[in-house]
């Protein structure tokens, strides 16, 4: 199968600093791909060097088994991007701002096109409106419309819930799911939390400064490790009487008057909620909270252990 | 391309700060044409009291040509401003505003993309010059009507109304050419710039700064000026002289062309290798 994205050792200097160090990567077809690192681990670079927005020191970039240096046109006709934040011409209404990137990418029937896809992220209503008026939420979502706009098989998709509130959050997360399921679009996406990538992603690579500490699917590579959990119960007190000498002890991290945290692994987490229910203790919400900091921390802890 | 155009024209006239100049031209013209109505015989007599003892002045003066010379005169330091004001705007203008991110992630080259921006450009330059002459032309004829032209620079020439016309012509098709010029130079800024300010602050610094150097240190600078830009872009007035020749015109045309040539040139190369990082 021909990865839709091909990267290999990839690499950008700037001056003395060496943004990206050569990254190679893989995104096959249908994939929801995560690209993950903390900010200023280059992981825009890598994007904007995708997209030819930036030319690389040295290293290999293919997209659809292609160069895209020997084949622009043709290449970026089947990709969608969205880098960094939405920025638009803001003088000029949402359709306006649409009928224009539909023009430069030849779609035809243009502005039944521009309807469809304003519908599709909610901001039909909000056509005529100039982006100026808009709020980050609405302004990544006519983003996210312009990259759908000339139907194409790959989007690129760079911090798209960056400054979003979490109902925005929930709301891109949600719709970039539709665009894989319901539209057989790949998808990479990039992020610095990995909470995010976990919910939608079924492959993901792992950055900091520059190069890849991990690549492979977000199951193998999450649910294996030990996470932080915070249960939020009625009563934390009986919960640590309940746990004494059982297995559990040692995985209890804190607690407060209304919350406990353990340290267990995603496979742990129905058995615990298990016992602690036969033990009468109430739950009203199992939160994962474990940080890209902790999980960098263990991936360079398993390394150097092996 | 023709419909890179197109969506860069729309951008340009869509955005408030291009109207900027129309208004300011149809304010300046408009002004200088209805002072010279109301005090412009006044004017005149004073100009030529110191004449009238060695000539016999007939006719209508004050007309719709010798106020347009006037207007000229006055324009050719105000059109530039205008000019770098858009032009200045076309590249940075798309880097400040991240625009850049959108556009060059379509299927479109950035040496046509650049060409596009450029050739836009040039079109609201000449639509500034246009502007200026259907009113100094226009408003002129209906508030003066034609004559012969008194031309007053180092010496004093009359130019009949029937020899008029095409000095006229070649004195706008040269100031355009010099527009050209200034839109190449604040282009060329506004490819290593991600703020307009700074290409438009500096084409207006660079023509009005050498052309006070010119002025003030003109012997200091003399081996110099001859490579200037700037040292020809007023010698649209050639074509006022009464033995025109195309010696001058000629030197100074080609190196505006030379200029506009290394400008675009340059813009285009280094646009095409840089790095989109805003």
């Amino acid at each position: 199968m021909t990865p839709y994205i091909e990267i290999n050792e990839l690499t950008k200097d700037y001056g003395h600093f060496r943004a990206v160090d050569r990254l190679s990567l893989r995104v096959l077809p249908g994939d929801i791909y995560g690209f993950l690192g903390p900010n200023g681990s280059g992981k825009s670079t890598t994007i904007r060097m995708i997209l030819s927005l930036i030319s690389p020191t040295s290293g290999e970039i293919k997209l659809f088994g292609e160069q895209l240096t020997a084949k622009r046109y043709q290449i970026l006709n089947r990709v969608g991007a969205l880098v960094e934040k939405s920025d638009f011409y803001n003088y000029l209404t949402a359709r306006k701002n649409l009928q224009i990137l539909g023009k430069l990418s030849a779609v035809p029937d243009l502005n039944r096109r521009v309807d469809e896809v304003l519908d599709q992220v909610g901001l039909l209503s909000r056509a005529e409106s100039r982006v100026r008026t808009f709020s980050q939420g609405m302004k990544q979502r006519l983003g996210i419309a312009q990259t759908i706009l000339h139907k194409p098989e790959l989007i690129i998709l760079d911090e798209p819930t960056n400054g979003l509130d979490p109902q925005g959050q929930k709301e891109i997360r949600e719709l970039v799911k539709s665009l894989n399921q319901d539209f057989g679009i790949t998808i990479l996406i990039s992020s610095h939390i990995l909470y995010e990538i976990e919910q939608i992603a079924n492959r993901m690579i792992i950055i900091n400064k520059g190069k890849s500490l991990v690549e492979g699917s977000v199951f193998d590579l999450v649910t294996g490790q030990e996470q932080q959990v915070s249960f939020v119960v009625d009563n934390p007190d009986t919960l640590r009487q309940a746990i004494r000498e059982t297995q559990w002890a040692d995985k209890l991290q804190k607690s407060t008057p209304d919350r406990v945290w353990f340290k267990v692994t995603k496979d742990e987490i129905p058995d615990l909620s298990g016992f602690l229910f036969g033990r009468g203790i109430r739950i009203f919400a199992i939160e994962p909270v474990r940080s890209l900091e902790e999980f960098f921390l263990q991936l360079t802890e398993n390394e150097a252990t092996h | 391309m023709k419909q890179l155009i197109s969506i860069e024209l729309y951008k340009i006239f869509t955005k408030p700060r291009t109207y900027i100049g129309f208004g300011a031209i149809f304010i300046i013209v408009l002004a200088i044409q209805v002072g010279i109505y109301i005090k412009g015989d006044e004017m005149l007599q004073m100009i030529i009291t110191t004449l009238s003892d060695r000539f016999i002045f007939e006719g209508k003066l004050i007309n719709m040509y010798g106020v347009s010379y006037i207007i000229l005169n006055t324009l050719w330091i105000h059109v530039p401003i205008l000019v770098a004001l858009v032009t200045g705007d076309l590249l940075a203008g798309e880097a400040n505003a991240g625009t850049y991110r959108i556009l060059l992630t379509r299927p479109i080259s950035r040496t046509k993309l650049v060409i596009s921006k450029f050739i836009a450009g040039l079109i609201y330059s000449l639509l500034l010059v246009i502007l200026m002459i259907a009113l100094s032309m226009g408003v002129g004829w209906l508030l003066f009507g034609p004559g012969d032209m008194l031309v007053m620079t180092t010496k004093v020439s009359i130019i009949s109304s029937d020899d008029i016309l095409w000095r006229f012509a070649g004195a706008y098709a040269y100031g355009m050419l010099c527009m050209t010029t200034v839109a190449g130079l604040s282009f060329f800024l506004s490819s290593f710039s991600d703020n307009s300010i700074g290409p438009i602050i500096g084409t207006i610094a660079l023509i009005i700064g050498i052309t006070i150097i010119s002025t003030v240190g003109a012997s200091l600078l003399e081996p110099v000026l001859p490579y200037f830009f700037t040292t020809y872009l007023t010698y649209w007035q050639e074509f006022f002289e009464t033995e025109f020749t195309f010696k001058q015109i000629g030197l100074a045309v080609m190196v505006q062309v030379i200029y506009i040539t290394i400008f675009s040139l340059i813009t285009l190369f280094y646009f095409k290798k840089k790095d989109i990082l805003t």
